[in-house]
């Protein structure tokens, strides 16, 4: 196991604006790649930045902006990710401009290699599929993001909408991790993705397993899954060092 | 799934949050989703809030879906148990 160093620093986002973010590196010199990580719709919060510091820990700098620091800077993660879903959300335009300004501090560090992956859990998960379509990535990993197909049912209060139009873009290999027993997105949903990312000749690899639903990867959830999760993290192991390593 | 669905309501009223204090109830937010704290995997959320005193200044809960639905029953029995020119 390597040694690591995290801290919370400001970084640019959208629009240039401050915001805070979870640093994680190993101890030691470079090169190597970096990666995004973006947290669920919950937040900020100690989950997540245990996943940015097993980045880390598996030889990349990792850096995961907070979302929600423009509507609630300094609040408790639940309290903040309350605030902003009060308030409607994340613009899909400015969580581009966070992801490509995280994006661009990871190359800017002395250490970096010049190559960042992204990745996110849940609404990250549609997220970090977004950002791939729109920001320079090396490569990018959704695990469990719901409507990147899919039209939301009738009468559903959504703010979100799917992305179908914008994957002719996506600009880098996507890996999708999913449970067969979740319904957004459905197996039906992932089949649809896969063939839209086929069709449009877009390298992706997907693997979906059994005896998992949502959130199988969070481990204080009773959603957590080991076996599923144990093997998402080989699966995202093996895909960032083809991607992003060298 | 994340829902993203969010039903937002004015509320007149207080309720006791951080630091054992009262406050001012101002919002409600209510939506069916992954909690934070309870042991299951969606349940309704409603949040008790003042956005103006900051994001803190909020009473959370989390209810299953049965559970909400008999604190809808319960609401509605309380207010019609009381004399309607009270309970308007």
């Amino acid at each position: 196991m390597s040694d690591l160093h995290a801290e919370t620093v400001m970084i640019e986002g959208h629009d240039g604006d401050e915001i805070e973010a979870y640093l994680a590196r190993p101890v030691g010199d470079g090169p190597r790649g970096g990666v995004v990580v973006i947290h669920h719709l919950p937040g900020y919060d100690r989950g997540t930045k245990e996943i940015v510091r097993r980045f880390a820990e598996l030889g990349y700098d990792a850096l995961m902006p907070n979302l929600y620091w423009r509507e609630a800077p300094g609040a408790a993660p639940d309290d903040a990710a309350a605030t902003v879903r009060a308030q409607g959300g994340v613009p899909d335009e400015r969580l581009i401009g966070d992801v490509a300004g995280a994006a661009a501090n990871l190359r800017s560090l002395p250490t970096s290699n010049g190559k960042v992956g992204v990745i996110g859990y849940c609404s990250g998960g549609r997220q970090s599929v977004l950002a791939a379509c729109n920001v320079d990535l090396d490569a990018a990993v959704d695990c469990y993001g719901a409507f990147v197909v899919g039209t939301p049912p009738e009468g559903f209060p959504l703010r979100v909408t799917n992305l179908v139009d914008q994957l002719p873009n996506l600009r880098a290999p996507l890996l999708g991790l999913f449970g067969k027993e979740d319904s957004y997105p459905s197996p039906e949903q992932v089949a649809e993705l896969d063939e839209i990312l086929t069709a449009n000749d877009k390298p992706h690899e997907f693997h979906s397993y059994d005896d998992a639903g949502h959130a199988f990867f969070a481990v204080e959830r009773p959603s957590y899954r080991v076996a599923a999760a144990n093997d998402g993290w080989e699966r995202i192991e093996a895909f960032f060092n083809t991607h992003l390593g060298g | 799934m994340c829902t993203y669905a969010t039903v937002r309501t004015t509320l007149e009223g207080s309720a006791k949050g951080p630091d054992s204090r009262w406050f001012h109830v101002t919002d409600g937010t209510i939506y069916f989703d992954h909690p934070v704290h309870a042991m299951t995997e969606h349940t309704l959320n409603i949040d008790f809030a003042d956005p103006a005193r900051g994001p803190s200044a909020r009473v959370a809960v989390e209810l299953t879906a049965a559970s909400a639905r008999n604190l809808i029953a319960a609401i509605e029995a309380a207010l019609e148990s009381a004399p309607v020119e009270i309970s308007r």
